[in-house]
């Protein structure tokens, strides 16, 4: 693991995101009101790049016809199928309550009508030195 | 800095074994691209009045795409315009990245299922000027299609006799959601002349028939839509199996494109329980359906279906056929397959080969 | 077959609309007179048609299962089921005016208890709603639901709208309070074209559409949430053959997980919801024509849970006494023959008076 200096903080302002190359992978920085994560940029489903998706919240529902949308900004719709995943973990959100033979286990916690997938998208711890944005790989 | 910024670029050609890919989608910058070939009269009209379909809205569908143009967010050309208008960004994130060597050019927006008839005659033929002028004469790795305004036969007919034998044309294109079943006699005039020309005919899901996507009224959502697309491509064949249309048209080749393909094998078990039941119904068909399908009919591999786990494809195909599947990407719309991730399974080279390339090739008659 | 198959499929005639009369009310029998009514008798099943009874079940003169001792002697005792549920098939879907078609509704559950369930402890039966007025549907269940013999609410495979829409829901709340399946049965009331692209020349293509018409079905009621609303709701399908499910699901989870915010609702894959609320006949099983292929798409199928026993009686699904596709394992037929007609409809299991 080393340490790299990616940009000045100023480079990624709040609710904007950008693509690094770190040891030759892409990387996708997100500012996600004032705090920092990263992102391999691949999709975990065909590999489409996530930075070049879309920020967006989330959408819950307890009941048909209802649609609570929270936590915007907090999440990235890969550019191609649309697959969500929530920047701070690389959390799928939507897809079967299943045990499968994958190295994430499948967990829904109490109060949370979502279930959370085995695709996670796989994240980059990153923090921030001074008004520089760095990630550790 | 000790890191390099670099624009999303996608991975080198180099190690990608060469690729057909069966449903690409061109687009137009501007409706007036296609003027060098469209009467002023028709410019006229489309100006004032539009190119209405049977649809209710002007510009958009009431069923909202999921993305703009449903389309990938990543597709947008550096230059501007619409996904899939820049032949250069469609060679550099496409053709070249995943080294497609034959490309088959669907244009979709194209005048087809438009309501005047002669409007989408005129548009049909303009487009298919413009698939030559814009793409097949610029880049020889793809081939157009014919497209024609399905709802007028004869004018259809018409239309695929110019291009026969053009060497850039490689089959005759409909839509799916046709005002009739696709086997309906009002069609044959299409068949005949595709099948004079030895053009294959592809089915692409979609289209502006009127009717709704089930037989069972409109559905609320765009994803039941999306899932429709299976139900009416299924009807739609199954109308030219029992129609006799095979029969009539022995050398008549048909590609479902863009409806899925793991349906086909309970449809010809479904087919072939009813045919043999209702035998007295239709005397003109000489063979069990599946078998018609067997020798007839070719399915673009998108949106691929992905069972878990993933090998149960493996039975589907089998039964089949691998000589039966076309790939395609559906480049550039959203629900595109990755030829590297579209089929991570155990099979071999042959199939393989067969699969991404050989089908298409023999299908379309276009050698290495 | 062991004593105890339930058959969940059958089809009991009725001789003609002038059987209905003594169970119409005064203006309604009225109408047929002053109006020369016609019979109800849908496309689905046109009357002489092979599909529409096996030859050996078709009489020398009347309709196929027209009688109670045809229906006695060629199917519940030639196949032995201890108990056979009757889906009554008369064109009262078909009828554009509310009252008339609640009238009709009304006259073929009377005269389903009267002429069949009265007559045979064998028999169970579904009941017959007027889906032109959802009120009445929802009155008719009432009416109805205090009968114990009544184990089902029968509707069309295709109708006005998709069945998930919520215009519908009042429906399924009476079902669900009464612990009634919805039985969903192959057929069209011919409101909308019977394929998805419009109105098929040959009735072969109209039979073959309704695995179609079951996919859209199946569509929509897991889009809209039907059973997000109405989680002991069960949804039988009727005469719509089974072997299109896994590949249906594969392409409907797939988009799902791309389109979920369309539907945000919907928090288990289409497979779960379709394993805890969804069941199929087993007649016509469109099945392959080999043994591997069979045990490998029930394999896809996922669930030893999903098929229901049914004959399909009288129509022509089969030879002879095989209404079991060949090589089924022996634990299967079980589940397939009795346990998961017991577990989906628990009004079997109360008394009959």
């Amino acid at each position: 693991m080393s340490r790299h200096v990616i940009a000045p903080t100023r480079e990624i302002p709040p609710g904007d995101h950008k693509l690094f190359t770190v040891r030759g992978r892409p990387i996708a920085i997100f500012n996600v009101k004032g705090e920092f994560f990263g992102m391999f940029n691949r999709c975990p489903h065909q590999g489409g790049s996530l930075c070049d998706g879309i920020v967006t919240g989330l959408v819950e529902s307890k009941t048909p016809g209802e649609y609570a949308y929270s936590r915007e900004g907090e999440f990235i719709r890969c550019p191609w199928h649309g697959w969500e995943f929530e920047i701070r973990t690389g959390q799928s959100y939507c897809d079967p309550e299943r045990i499968r033979a994958r190295a994430y286990p499948v967990v829904t916690e109490s109060g949370e009508t979502l279930v959370k997938g085995p695709y996670v998208a796989e994240t980059v711890p990153v923090r921030v030195e001074e008004d520089y944005v760095v990630v550790e790989m | 800095m000790n890191v390099q910024v670099r624009p999303s670029v996608a991975t080198a050609t180099a190690s990608r074994p060469a690729i057909a890919d069966c449903d690409i989608h061109p687009a137009v910058r501007f409706d007036s691209d296609l003027n060098p070939w469209l009467p002023e009269r028709w410019q006229a009209y489309r100006a004032e009045y539009g190119a209405s379909r049977r649809l209710g809205m002007q510009a958009g569908p009431a069923y909202p795409k999921s993305q703009p143009n449903a389309s990938r967010r990543d597709a947008w050309p550096p230059e501007g315009g619409r996904q899939g208008s820049s032949l250069s960004f469609m060679q550099h994130q496409h053709l070249d990245a995943n080294n497609v060597t034959l490309g088959i050019l669907n244009p979709l927006g194209s005048g087809q299922g438009v309501s005047n008839p002669e409007l989408s005659a005129v548009i049909c033929h303009a487009t298919n000027e413009w698939e030559v002028a814009e793409w097949t004469g610029k880049d020889s790795r793809l081939k157009a299609s014919v497209v024609v305004p399905y709802e007028w036969a004869e004018e259809s007919a018409r239309e695929i006799r110019r291009w026969a034998g053009h060497k850039d044309f490689v089959q005759v294109l409909l839509l799916s959601r046709t005002a009739e079943p696709l086997g309906n006699r009002r069609y044959w005039p299409i068949y005949e002349a595709a099948a004079e020309a030895n053009f294959p005919v592809a089915v692409h899901a979609f289209g502006y028939g009127g009717a709704p996507i089930t037989s069972t009224g409109w559905p609320s959502h765009y994803i039941e839509e999306m899932t429709g697309h299976a139900q009416s491509s299924q009807a739609g064949l199954t109308s030219l199996l029992v129609e006799g249309v095979f029969d009539r048209f022995p050398n008549l080749r048909v590609i479902m494109v863009e409806a899925g393909f793991a349906w086909a094998p309970s449809l010809g078990w479904r087919l072939d329980k009813a045919w043999k039941t209702l035998r007295t119904e239709t005397p003109h068909l000489k063979e069990k359906p599946s078998e018609t399908m067997r020798r007839h009919v070719w399915w673009t591999t998108q949106p691929m279906e992905e069972p878990e786990p993933r090998e149960r494809l493996l039975d589907t195909i089998g039964w089949m056929g691998w000589d039966r599947l076309l790939f395609a990407t559906d480049y550039p719309h959203w629900d595109f397959d990755d030829p590297a991730q579209a089929l991570p399974l155990p099979i071999s080279d042959e199939q393989r080969r067969q699969f991404f390339l050989e089908n298409a090739r023999a299908v379309y008659g276009v050698t290495a | 077959m062991t004593g105890s198959a339930i058959d969940c499929d059958i089809h009991p005639s009725i001789p003609g609309l002038k059987a209905l009369l003594p169970y119409l009310p005064g203006h309604w029998r009225e109408m047929v007179r002053i109006r020369g009514m016609d019979e109800l008798n849908a496309i689905s099943y046109p009357a002489n048609s092979p599909l529409t009874a096996r030859p050996d079940w078709r009489p020398a003169s009347g309709k196929p299962a027209g009688s109670l001792e045809q229906i006695q002697r060629e199917c519940l005792d030639a196949f032995g089921a201890s108990i056979a549920i009757c889906n009554v098939l008369y064109g009262v879907q078909l009828l554009f005016a509310e009252d008339m078609a609640a009238a009709y509704a009304q006259a073929v559950n009377d005269w389903t208890r009267a002429e069949l369930l009265d007559r045979d402890p064998r028999l169970r039966a579904s009941i017959v709603v007027p889906l032109q007025s959802i009120e009445r549907s929802v009155d008719e269940i009432e009416r109805c639901a205090a009968d114990p013999r009544f184990v089902q609410v029968l509707v069309l495979a295709s109708g006005d709208q998709p069945l998930g829409k919520r215009v519908h829901w009042p429906v399924y709340a009476a079902a669900q309070r009464h612990k009634l399946p919805i039985g969903i049965h192959a057929g069209s009331n011919y409101h909308n074209p019977p394929t998805a692209v419009g109105w098929p020349s040959y009735y072969t293509e109209d039979y073959v559409a309704q695995a179609q018409a079951f996919q859209s079905q199946l569509t929509s009621l897991i889009c809209e949430g039907v059973f997000n609303k109405f989680p002991d709701l069960r949804v039988v399908l009727l005469e719509s053959g089974w072997t299109w499910l896994p590949a249906h699901l594969w392409r409907l989870t797939k988009y799902w997980r791309g389109l979920r915010m369309e539907i945000p609702w919907v928090d288990r894959s289409p497979f779960d919801i379709v394993r805890s609320n969804v069941r199929m006949s087993l007649q016509p099983s469109d099945a392959p024509p080999d043994r591997a292929a069979l045990e490998r798409i029930i394999e896809h199928m996922q669930s030893d849970e999903l098929l229901l026993f049914s004959t399909d009686y009288p129509h022509w699904q089969f030879d002879g006494t095989e209404a079991l596709p060949d090589g089924l394992p022996p634990a299967l037929v079980h589940k397939i023959t009795v346990e998961n007609p017991r577990a989906t409809y628990t009004r079997l299991l109360e008394p009959v008076r």
